[in-house]
């Protein structure tokens, strides 16, 4: 039963990590990714999946799907009717469900961020219709396939799982939103095991859409910077399995790292743009601590939401700076847009999975292309790779129509 | 948070703005009147049902950030709005969550800008592109209302309304009062599209919004249940979904109402008539009348099991809904004793 809830403990769960996988266009799997983001590795080139041609701008950092996918319970005939995004999740969800170590369950929820869904598979259908008459009756997969929760059905038939499925569009927080969602579950007794993450793949619409706000850099996506113009786009995924720490210990799992807080606010304030002091910025970072029970100065990195449009920059630069207080200069910040894009519904979990890394790792991931720092910057912004052994990180993910979030984790109990 | 109440209902549907239309149109038991739908390229026009145009022009269509706005932003807004009542206007400190569920979305400007791009991406309308994302009516129902707080926008079948309904109850620990409202937008493509799944189905559009606290000075209805999430593949374990559904609530009595998802079409219906067949009580199925609003029609569901609660015509209201793809879900509400 989702409701009534089930009575909550008094002392809360802590929640871990104990599976995760990731797809970019700086690789297929967490350990190449972890080592190209250590160096600040960019992933961008011409675009090669749709017509860019009448766009002004032509690159974005495409990811190679290999060739087959991993074993998994999906028939053949399943397999082929999967679009690029539902590739680029399985692929992420195989990795983390692999190293998880997790059997199938009839009650293991998903939680899932995206903002397209199979947008390649529904711009398909649109120019099928608008080109040929409607011969093919009664096949209503031709719909479904291309709704977000066909996604998520597939991982819980690829993995035999069941479970409520869970899918937060909330624009280019929807990543963060849905491993805070997955954290809250966990941590108010709800769930003790969730499957979360984010994912997209790149699609014309979007293309088109990002250009036509003239969001999209011309030149080099370049954060932060105080010549910035704009946003690059990526595509990929990012899955972890969370779990109770008791639950983790008693199978003496491994634990990648801690997710311990989670913030998220709305701006109410424009469909395209922040608040321009970033105030909704710095309420889901203090909503964020606040729930982690840490203060700012504990925390030693920020992964920035970072994209490298002037207006969101200056916006987060000044919650940042604010949020921080006078630790501004202590806290190390950047933003790792500048290696694969803004991965929109799947920016989130990427950037959580790069925070678990990096605290996993002791580095820290710098930002590629930034050379002129933008003067509000307050904090010391990393663009060359450094070692550091950090305790606390944070992740900010903002996106239209206001949507703030913030997730804060913590280095892996193996480490403590 | 365990004792939720519903303080307030709104709908939008094809019987008219508001939820006394509603209510009228599925007392009278009529299946309302298909309009025509143009489609492209056919000279035959699609059959749907669409909510009227209102009959004077809703004030908060002059808020600024519902200026370039789809018809989905305004049924959810109204809705919303409708179900807040005089709350609307007087939020205040009050921490009120938003959570809109969609099944297709924004899908008349989708649509639209796909269509400038594949003319010319270099002149598709930078306008249009924002209200493309799912979370724009979200984001400008949070705008109208200056509401701050948790607001997610939640995409799957129409089962996801009562996933919607657990999840205001999580969020109320928290908050003061959430909304949680259905909402679609009818357009060609959908309606076209839909037809693969029988082509006697009509699709609707609209929205229904549900505002719940966990105190109430009405305290008139209360959720009881949702039940678990039962998902399904293919057509014999959405059989299987919908009677697990069933089974997880109670056998029910005489003076129990009963709001399903069927359509009216025996196929479709199937598994949901199935679960059922031995319930004892009255029941209404309000696509049967209103047509097939995805996200809506769920939300028309509740709206209508907690209005008949309210209106005294039952004891307890059952919601089930047995969705196209993914789950068969449902929900009880009672007068709290």
């Amino acid at each position: 039963m989702l409701f009534p809830l089930p009575t909550p403990s008094t002392a809360k769960p802590r929640v871990v990590v104990t599976g995760a996988g990731m797809v970019t266009a700086l690789g297929l799997d967490w350990k190449t990714n972890a080592a190209n983001f250590c160096v600040g590795k960019t992933g961008f080139r011409p675009v090669t999946l749709f017509d860019v041609s009448r766009q002004r701008v032509k690159n974005a950092a495409e990811v190679d799907l290999p060739t087959s996918l991993p074993s998994t319970e999906l028939s053949a005939r399943e397999e082929r009717r999967l679009d690029r995004a539902a590739k680029l999740l399985l692929l992420a969800a195989s990795e983390a469900w692999r190293q998880s170590g997790w059997t199938p369950a009839d009650n293991l929820p998903i939680v899932l961020g995206t903002t397209s869904g199979c947008m390649t598979m529904g711009q398909d259908y649109y120019k099928q219709a608008t080109t040929r008459p409607n011969t093919k009756h009664r096949q209503p997969t031709r719909v479904t396939q291309y709704q977000a929760q066909s996604q998520a059905l597939t991982l819980s038939k690829a993995f035999g799982f069941r479970g409520p499925i869970t899918i937060i569009a909330n624009a280019c927080a929807s990543g963060a939103n849905a491993i805070g969602h997955a954290w809250s579950l966990i941590r108010n007794g709800h769930a003790s095991r969730v499957v979360t993450g984010g994912y997209d793949a790149l699609s014309q619409l979007v293309f088109a859409g990002f250009d036509s706000l003239q969001a999209l850099s011309p030149t080099t996506c370049r954060p932060f910077d105080a010549t910035r113009d704009g946003l690059a786009l990526g595509e990929g995924a990012a899955v972890l399995t969370l779990e109770t720490l008791e639950h983790a210990q008693a199978r003496d799992a491994r634990v990648l790292g801690e997710i311990v807080g989670y913030g998220a606010v709305n701006d109410a304030h424009h469909l395209t743009q922040p608040q321009p002091e970033g105030n909704a910025a710095f309420d889901s970072m203090t909503l964020a601590c606040r729930s982690a029970g840490v203060r700012a100065e504990q925390i030693g990195y920020v992964n920035a939401h970072g994209t490298g449009t002037p207006l969101n920059d200056s916006a987060e630069a000044a919650a940042i700076s604010r949020w921080a207080g006078p630790h501004a200069s202590e806290v190390a910040v950047s933003s790792t847009k500048a290696s694969i894009g803004h991965l929109l519904g799947a920016a989130g979990a990427v950037e959580v999975g790069i925070c678990l890394m990096a605290l996993d790792g002791g580095w820290l991931p710098p930002t590629a292309g930034t050379a002129t720092l933008d003067p509000a910057c307050a904090f010391k912004f990393v663009t060359r790779p450094e070692q550091r052994t950090l305790a606390y990180a944070i992740t900010n993910s903002f996106g239209f129509g206001g949507a703030n979030a913030s997730v804060v984790l913590k280095r892996g109990s193996g480490h403590e | 948070m365990n004792e939720i109440f519903i303080h307030g209902i709104g709908a939008v549907s094809p019987a008219g703005w508001g939820v006394a239309p509603m209510r009228d149109a599925l007392r009278a038991g009529v299946p309302l009147a298909h309009k025509d739908l143009p489609r492209p390229g056919w000279q035959k026009p699609l059959g749907v049902r669409q909510v009227p145009a209102p009959l004077s022009r809703p004030a908060f269509l002059a808020h600024a950030r519902l200026r370039r706005t789809g018809p989905i932003s305004h049924y959810v807004v109204a809705a919303a709005l409708e179900a807040l009542g005089d709350d609307a206007s007087n939020l205040g400190p009050l921490r009120v969550g938003i959570i809109v569920c969609v099944m297709s979305g924004c899908v008349n400007y989708s649509r639209r800008f796909y269509d400038e791009v594949l003319r010319d991406p270099a002149t598709a309308s930078p306008l249009i592109f924002p209200e493309t994302v799912f979370n724009a009516p979200s984001s400008h129902l949070a705008s109208l209302l200056g509401s701050t707080a948790m607001n997610y926008t939640l995409v799957g079948d129409p089962g996801t309304f009562l996933q919607g309904l657990a999840l205001a109850a999580q969020w109320l620990e928290d908050l003061d009062g959430c909304l949680v409202i259905g909402a679609e937008e009818l357009d060609w493509l959908t309606a076209d599209a839909y037809r693969l799944f029988s082509r006697d189905i009509t699709l609707a559009d609209g929205a229904g919004a549900v505002y719940l606290t966990k105190n109430s000075n009405r305290q008139t209805v209360r959720l009881a249940s949702v039940t678990g999430a039962h998902l399904f593949y293919d057509r014999p374990s959405r059989i299987q979904a919908a009677l697990r559904m069933r089974g997880d609530l109670p056998a029910g009595n005489a003076r129990e109402l009963l709001c399903d998802s069927r359509t009216g079409i025996a196929e479709l219906d199937r598994p949901e008539t199935k679960a059922w067949n031995s319930w004892p009580g009255r029941r209404v199925s309000p696509k049967s009348i209103l047509g097939e609003g995805l996200a809506a029609a769920s939300a028309w569901q509740v709206v209508t099991a907690v209005d008949a609660l309210c209106e005294q015509q039952c004891d307890a209201s059952l919601v089930s809904v047995v969705g196209c793809n993914q789950q068969a879900i449902g929900a009880r509400f009672e007068v709290p004793s």
